[in-house]
């Protein structure tokens, strides 16, 4: 009887480590704003890697495997980011996604980087991927790659000699902020006011007064998305005039759903949007539309790209290995004629920056128009 | 100069919205003892039961009367007989932490059915603007100001030159006296609690085209409508104006030449400050209870 007990016993085990082996599901975790003043960030996000699984496993997964998320909900508050993640990594996911904020980021790609588990992310604070930390991918260029070519449009194009900059007194903002205002210095551009606000700020009249006063030739907006839309609201009902110029969320979808008719007008970089004249990219903002009924943000595309990225890794690696994805996706290039849902193509360095094509927008009767595309530089 | 003129328009447009929140404060507090830390969250909700009926394919002029009338029967009617009736006797502060529950649920209701993210509202004032003293103001500003000023003289005329209104000043002075000389107290009651519905919903109209519709907005208005009534004068409702006119031009000037970050702060110790020498608020009426 009990010889029987131990023979099924091990028959179970030998049962199951074969099917984690192969054909178990390949477990993802996701920790990411889903409420809170990021919501807007953390749905998108959350929805581009849901579209990207359902695909994937829908053509048989990633080395047969199928791929599996869990999704968290750290309410835009780095605190709870790091219990979730925390709990999380207890889960030995392969790799963990998110959060968005880089103050989240912050905070939790220590616990990731601990545990040896890779960690794509969507901040974009300059500072994530400068301090050694071998485990942190971007899907998005962090400051230091955007704001060179925001300070360079706005002294080639628009000619400006001061700029009001405006920004958002967290990781995100304050790391914008140092990066622009030294960009600007090379350019002998005078910062005319320089206004930090507060996440989740509702009233900006006081701020835009200020702007008024200050004179500008025009202003460098970089906030979150939905005080972006309370700005551009305020800075239209008051009437300024002086061109306005941010880095991606001021050009993003959300900001023009919500701010309407005042966000005509406003300019950006952006490092991914669903307008890009790229076929791939038209294709996914297709496929978003139809499942979710609206259109996506870039938060949308780099959930999308974080979970192409793990399928190209992986297949790269020929096997699912935690330990060694990390060290396989720095100085890879994936290419779309690879691997489509890359959408574009793209190279990762050591640091898990990012180098890609990017855009010049301006925002023509509520939709982006790209105006401009930086190529890839390498 | 013109800067400060800029941020007075400004700041007397949204103290204006304030205004009429705390003006329901305080007659729900003259009437029925009621403090109400939902407050802030009834300013949020008919916004979104105005963009639920649009989402239903209606215009925007009905959503505006359906999301009124909705707001009178579940902000109105609703909360005076599902919660305040049943609290209120137990006394002041259950029912002051009843409206704190409440408040919770209303925003995760709303995040839950509706979205966590923020939506976009119409605003009932035309985008432009006119000049005034060699400024350019936004007719929204203006229309705000306006419309909230034009509330405040209706209601004033309400309370002090119409029959209802001198029945409603006598329940709020003294219920006893007035159930005695034959006014109907329940009804001025509930008819008080209908028209803070009304106040909260014409706010919420005003407001959410500047703050968008977002099921956190109203954690800022609560407290700063609270922070208004006090100042004023939490008994009076010319106090209440008073004290909400106040609390936006300063929070505005605060913002611009104090600073961003203590903006929030600034009000507080304004009310700290008025509570030390002036505890009745700036327009109210001392009073006194025996224990």
């Amino acid at each position: 009887m009990r010889s029987g007990f131990f023979a099924g016993l091990l028959l179970a085990t030998v049962s199951a480590t074969a099917a984690f082996a192969q054909g178990a599901p390949i477990k993802l975790a996701d920790v990411a704003e889903l409420s809170g003043g990021g919501a807007t960030v953390g749905n998108n996000w959350k929805n581009g890697i849901d579209l990207a699984i359902e695909e994937i496993n829908a053509k048989g997964g990633v080395l047969g495997r199928k791929l599996e998320v869990t999704h968290a909900d750290s309410q835009s508050n780095p605190g709870v980011a790091r219990a979730q993640v925390q709990k999380a990594l207890d889960n030995e996911p392969y790799v963990l996604l998110g959060p968005g904020y880089s103050g989240s980021v912050k905070v939790t790609s220590p616990l990731a980087a601990e545990a040896g588990i890779a960690q794509i992310m969507g901040g974009e604070a300059a500072e994530l991927t400068q301090g050694g930390n071998k485990f942190l991918f971007r899907t998005s260029f962090g400051q230091q790659s955007s704001m060179p070519k925001v300070a360079k449009y706005i002294n080639d194009e628009l000619k400006a000699k001061s700029v009001a900059v405006v920004w958002v007194n967290n990781d995100f903002g304050k790391g914008g902020r140092d990066v622009i205002t030294k960009e600007f210095a090379k350019y002998n551009i005078k910062v005319a006011a320089d206004l930090s606000t507060e996440a989740g700020q509702a009233d900006f009249a006081a701020d835009v007064s200020k702007i008024k006063a200050a004179a500008p030739d025009a202003v460098f907006i970089y906030l979150n998305e939905e005080e972006s839309a309370r700005i551009l609201k305020e800075l239209k009902r008051q009437a300024v005039t002086v061109p306005l110029m941010g880095e991606t969320t001021l050009v993003g979808q959300k900001v023009v759903e919500l701010a309407g008719d005042a966000a005509n007008g406003a300019r950006g970089h952006v490092g991914l949007t669903t307008d890009a004249p790229v076929d791939l990219v038209k294709a996914f903002r297709e496929k978003f539309v139809k499942k979710y009924n609206y259109v996506p943000d870039h938060n949308g595309l780099k959930g999308y790209l974080a979970i192409y990225m793990i399928k190209a890794t992986t297949d790269k690696m020929g096997k699912v290995d935690p330990k060694a994805f990390a060290d396989t996706l720095h100085g890879l290039t994936i290419k779309a004629a690879n691997e489509p849902g890359i959408l574009m193509d793209v190279t990762f360095d050591e640091k898990g920056d990012i180098d890609r094509q990017g855009f010049l927008v301006e925002i023509v009767e509520g939709k982006q128009v790209v105006k401009q595309v930086l190529p890839k530089l390498n | 100069m013109s800067n400060l003129l800029d941020l007075l328009v400004a700041g007397l447009a949204t103290g204006a919205i304030y205004a009429l929140v705390a003006v329901g404060f305080t007659l729900l507090w003259q009437t029925s003892q009621t403090i109400n830390f939902a407050q802030g969250e009834f300013v949020m909700l008919p916004a979104f039961l105005m963009l639920a009926v649009m989402h239903a394919g209606a215009p925007f002029w009905l959503a505006i009367i359906l999301g009124i009338l909705l707001s009178l029967l579940l902000l109105g009617l609703g909360f005076k007989l599902l919660l305040v009736d049943p609290m209120l006797r137990h006394g002041v502060l259950p029912l002051a932490i009843a409206t704190m529950a409440l408040a919770i649920g209303m925003k995760e209701a709303v995040k839950q059915f509706f979205s966590a993210e923020a939506s976009p509202f119409p605003s009932i004032v035309p985008a432009g603007d006119v000049s005034i003293l060699g400024r350019v103001i936004s007719l929204q500003s203006l229309g705000v100001l306006a419309l909230a000023i034009a509330v405040v003289i209706g209601l004033t005329l309400l309370l002090n030159r119409t029959s209802i209104g001198h029945q409603m000043q006598a329940t709020a002075q003294n219920p006893t006296v007035a159930r005695i000389i034959g006014v109907p107290v329940e009804r001025m009651i509930l008819l008080t609690f209908l028209i803070n519905a009304f106040l909260v919903a014409l706010a919420s109209l005003l407001i959410t085209p500047i703050y968008l519709a977002k099921f956190s907005s109203g954690e800022v208005l609560g407290q700063a409508a609270f922070i208004a009534a006090i100042v004023g004068g939490f008994n009076q409702v010319r106090g209440a104006i008073a004290g909400g006119l106040l609390i936006g031009v300063v929070d505005n000037l605060a913002a611009a030449y104090v600073s961003t970050q203590y903006r929030a702060a600034v009000p507080m110790v304004l009310l700290i400050v008025i509570i030390l020498f002036r505890p009745q608020g700036l327009l109210g009426r001392p009073e006194e209870r025996t224990v």
